[in-house]
């Protein structure tokens, strides 16, 4: 049996803390005792493997899973998944989750005095393809209060999901949109400490992928945990 | 050239819309091999306060100790419908409940093997980032030398074991307590 090559563990201050003060719901949240360290073992290097069994082509389209279109601007988001050492992560599952173009999730707990959309789940998932390449078509989200503390407003985001390769690899993350005056109040954005990974959580206006006379679109490509070889150039070496 | 890992951001309050689509609670349908378990639980605060918009999700080894997963090179069978993945979502009391088999053991470092665990990852508002906890199952003798339990101080380490229901027979009982004295073990992964 092979040795198990371990992922890189972050960068100083390119992922939030557990407890931060200015989002409130860390404080009775984030653990208090120390964590301890896990090493990577087999049990963290894999993960659940998805396949084309589990998405449908029309996951990816959000305007196009009910009878009518959802009311908002229409964009496409699209970009790439790679690790840290710029290789693709291909068939690596994508999950999307978002409120509707007037800030309201379709959610029991959301009380927000906004709209519904019939024609809207705020739900879709795909698969990236063999060079790591992913689309959504959506709608873009309106921006909403959360009440964390006075006049509190969430920026417009989308919420993402994915899975890589291996267990240690899993990211949950937002995307967020250039040019958003929330941004700079915003305590979950302004959580990460530095300013270059914060930056990078905010997509790119992208004229080249734009839908001509249909859709805007944005470009935000993720990057998952890398490791200082793989599992194959180890046995070369 | 070398890029940097995107940052992590909570799954707010809203994750059941996310989450529930690929929801699994019920791990290993009829025919896959091994001994069933039901595990229950809840997700407490640092109030003591129901986590009731929580998801765990978990990952485990077959009843053979094998990983479908093309890094796992052991010479073990693959069970074709076992996954080996779950997703719970925690309802309006901060509960869970799944039911699996129970994992075989899978090796650990530097020649070692390992006891028969789940890992668990547990997202939810109020959490930046995601947390890593292991589950583990009572009686088990090969607790003694696991060599992730071995890292956890002593006193701990029940945190990470199973217990036997007293009130449902023949079901587990495993809860994440978020703070406080018996404040689970999370890990840095």
């Amino acid at each position: 049996m092979s040795e198990i090559i371990s992922y890189r563990r972050p960068y100083f201050n390119t992922q939030p803390d557990y407890l931060y003060r200015g989002y409130r719901s860390t404080v009775k949240r984030a653990p208090t005792k120390p964590l301890v360290f896990l090493p990577h073992t087999l049990s963290e290097v894999t993960g659940p493997v998805f396949g084309y069994d589990d998405v449908r082509p029309t996951d990816s389209d959000l305007t196009r899973q009910h009878g009518g279109e959802p009311i908002g601007e229409r964009i496409v988001v699209s970009g790439r998944l790679l690790d840290e050492n710029s290789r693709p992560v291909p068939h690596a599952l994508i999950e999307l989750w978002q409120a509707n173009a007037a800030g309201r999730y379709r959610h029991a707990v959301d009380d927000h005095d906004a709209p519904l959309d019939p024609n809207f789940a705020g739900y879709g998932r795909v698969l990236t393809d063999a060079e790591g390449r992913y689309r959504f078509v959506t709608i873009k989200p309106g921006a909403y209060p959360w009440r964390n503390h006075y006049n509190a407003w969430r920026p417009a985001h989308l919420h993402f999901s994915l899975f890589g390769l291996g267990l240690v690899q899993r990211l949950v993350t937002q995307m967020y949109f250039p040019g958003d005056p929330l941004l700079r109040y915003d305590p979950m954005y302004n959580s990460i400490a530095d300013d270059k990974s914060r930056e990078r959580l905010i997509s790119t206006f992208d004229w080249e992928t734009t839908i001509p006379d249909i859709a805007l679109a944005f470009r935000f490509d993720v990057v998952l945990r890398g490791r200082d070889a793989t599992p194959m150039d180890s046995t070369r070496s | 050239m070398s890029l940097l890992t995107t940052s992590s951001q909570t799954v707010g309050p809203y994750v059941k819309i996310g989450f529930t689509s690929l929801a699994v609670d019920h791990l290993a349908p009829d025919g896959v091999t091994g001994e069933r378990v039901t595990i229950r639980g809840v997700v407490v605060d640092g109030d003591g306060k129901p986590v009731n918009d929580g998801v765990a999700e978990t990952w485990q080894a077959n009843a053979h100790g094998k990983y479908p997963h093309p890094e796992d090179a052991q010479d073990k069978p693959v069970e074709r419908d076992f996954r080996g993945f779950g997703r719970i979502l925690t309802d309006d009391k901060g509960g869970f409940r799944f039911t699996t088999i129970k994992p075989g053991r899978v090796p650990g470092p530097g020649g070692t093997l390992q006891a028969p665990h789940l890992v668990v990852t547990v997202f939810m508002r109020g959490l930046l980032k995601h947390l890593i906890t292991r589950l583990y199952f009572p009686d088990e003798p090969a607790n003694a030398d696991d060599p992730v339990l071995k890292l956890v101080p002593a006193e701990r380490r029940s945190t990470l074991i199973a217990k036997r229901s007293s009130t449902d027979k023949g079901s587990l009982e495993w809860n994440v307590i978020l703070q406080g004295q018996e404040e689970t073990v999370f890990f840095d992964y």
